[in-house]
């Protein structure tokens, strides 16, 4: 889908291995764009008026029957809203089981540099990356749910093992999420702990924001199934 | 990994430290100890135990599931399964399990996902993060909503499939079955023995667990 370009708000390409956060008004959209394949975008969503209300994997999945997060699915906040809705996008999954990596995560797969060594190439990882950026909203380790891996596959056999699904994510692969409610979106673009690549090559992300303001009614995640008509009733009575 | 290794336990209920009887809709928060045992029996079957932990010296640190099944590389929780902190430590270990499959991806029921998951007057019923949030205000020390994170589904059947959809299905618990799992460190437990109605977790009748620690 093209987006309008006089609806656009705001471009930024985020580097590879950042954090950035966000508050989506409702009815605006963020577009996720993955510039060079092989990216990662790990994203926590908040009640940008309650921090207290937050992403829920669980009742993301158990609402939708799914295990991943595709094209017509919404992410629920814990209790019971449409945080975003997922309008559109082009790989057919996204991770949300498999968290972040950490210093040790990191430490395994590339060993470690510093600034001093390294200047703003410097390895991070997701999850100190997305504390920063909790820690700027007065949030911490308390807020640090699981979150969604934007075009990251992990896929997972009949027996449950879990494995990654490399080349999943094209260069031009997007995602774009529309804001039910205002939400505080949090982003870090580490790469996953689980990309087998030996070298830290964190992927660029661009950023963009519009004015899509589609409604409930035109909504196609809406009328998806009848649990998200449930949720947007909920989300709708939350802005009385 | 591949899971489902069901392996019983040599220690007798008679010489436990601690032993109690939970009834459905109920909590119990608890600290268990380094190097203390600790075992949950399902005893009329089909019982989902909603069950999280955190480090009894720093409650900020407690259980992942996502950390969990990532390092494992498995979905489902059974003997041998290192049950990790949000700071990758192992909390836990579970070293016996006669059940043979554990859920942590389908999380605790509360008002607000019944809501949406059933017609929306199914608000009103009893519901695991509503008993998670009874035991937290209990302990006190400053815990509070945010302490309630993606949970263990102890005897909870929740098949995920290769094409990415998931399923609350009938349990493959029975009467007396039981999981164990050793301390690696201080933890604090904290369970909502799950009042569901509304899907097969509990077989559509909740019922009494058994808790018991060995020192």
């Amino acid at each position: 889908m093209n987006i309008d370009p006089e609806l656009i708000l705001f471009e930024e390409t985020m580097p590879g291995g950042w954090n950035r956060s966000h508050i989506l008004k409702r009815g605006t959209a963020l577009r996720l764009t993955d510039l060079e394949g092989g990216g990662n975008v790990s994203a926590i969503f908040y009640n940008a008026g309650n921090t207290t209300e937050r992403y829920s994997m669980p009742d993301t999945l158990k609402a939708q029957f799914i295990s991943c997060i595709a094209k017509g699915c919404v992410c629920y906040s814990d209790l019971g809203r449409v945080l975003v809705s997922v309008i559109d996008e082009s790989c057919g999954w996204h991770d949300t089981i498999s968290g972040v990596s950490n210093a040790e995560t990191n430490r395994r797969r590339y060993g470690s540099r510093g600034y001093q060594e390294a200047g703003n190439g410097y390895y991070r990882n997701g999850f100190g990356s997305l504390l920063l950026e909790l820690a700027k909203h007065g949030m911490g380790k308390r807020d640090l749910v699981a979150p969604v891996n934007f075009f990251t596959k992990i896929g997972v056999n009949e027996a449950g093992d879990m494995s990654f699904t490399p080349g999943h994510s094209r260069a031009g692969a997007y995602v774009d999420l529309q804001a039910e409610m205002d939400t505080l979106v949090v982003l870090c673009s580490c790469p996953h702990p689980l990309d087998p690549n030996p070298e830290y090559a964190p992927r660029p992300v661009r950023l963009t924001l519009w004015r899509s303001a589609i409604s409930p009614e035109e909504n196609h995640c809406r009328t998806s199934c009848p649990q998200n008509e449930r949720g947007f009733i909920n989300t709708a009575e939350y802005q009385l | 990994m591949t899971i489902a290794t069901l392996k019983e336990s040599r220690l007798d209920p008679a010489a436990a430290a601690y032993s109690i009887v939970l009834p459905a809709g109920e909590h119990w928060i608890h600290l268990i100890k380094k190097g203390q045992t600790f075992r949950i029996v399902d005893l009329e079957g089909n019982q989902a135990v909603d069950t999280l932990f955190y480090n009894a010296s720093d409650y900020s640190e407690r259980y992942s599931a996502v950390d969990t099944i990532r390092e494992q590389g498995n979905v489902y929780l059974s003997t041998g399964s290192r049950l990790l902190s949000s700071e990758c430590n192992t909390m836990l270990v579970i070293t016996a399990d006669t059940c043979g499959r554990h859920d942590t991806l389908g999380g605790g029921c509360s008002a607000e996902s019944n809501c949406v998951r059933y017609p929306l007057e199914k608000r009103y019923m009893h519901n695991c993060r509503d008993i998670f949030m009874k035991g937290l205000l209990e302990w006190g020390q400053g815990m509070d909503k945010r302490e309630i994170t993606h949970n263990i589904n102890f005897f909870m059947n929740v098949p995920i499939s290769p094409g990415g959809k998931s399923a609350f299905a009938d349990g493959i618990s029975e009467s007396g079955k039981y999981v164990e799992m050793w301390a690696e460190m201080d933890v604090i437990c904290l369970i909502s023995n799950c009042p569901q109605l509304n899907n097969p977790c509990n077989a559509y009748n909740p019922t009494p667990v058994r808790l018991l620690i060995w020192d």
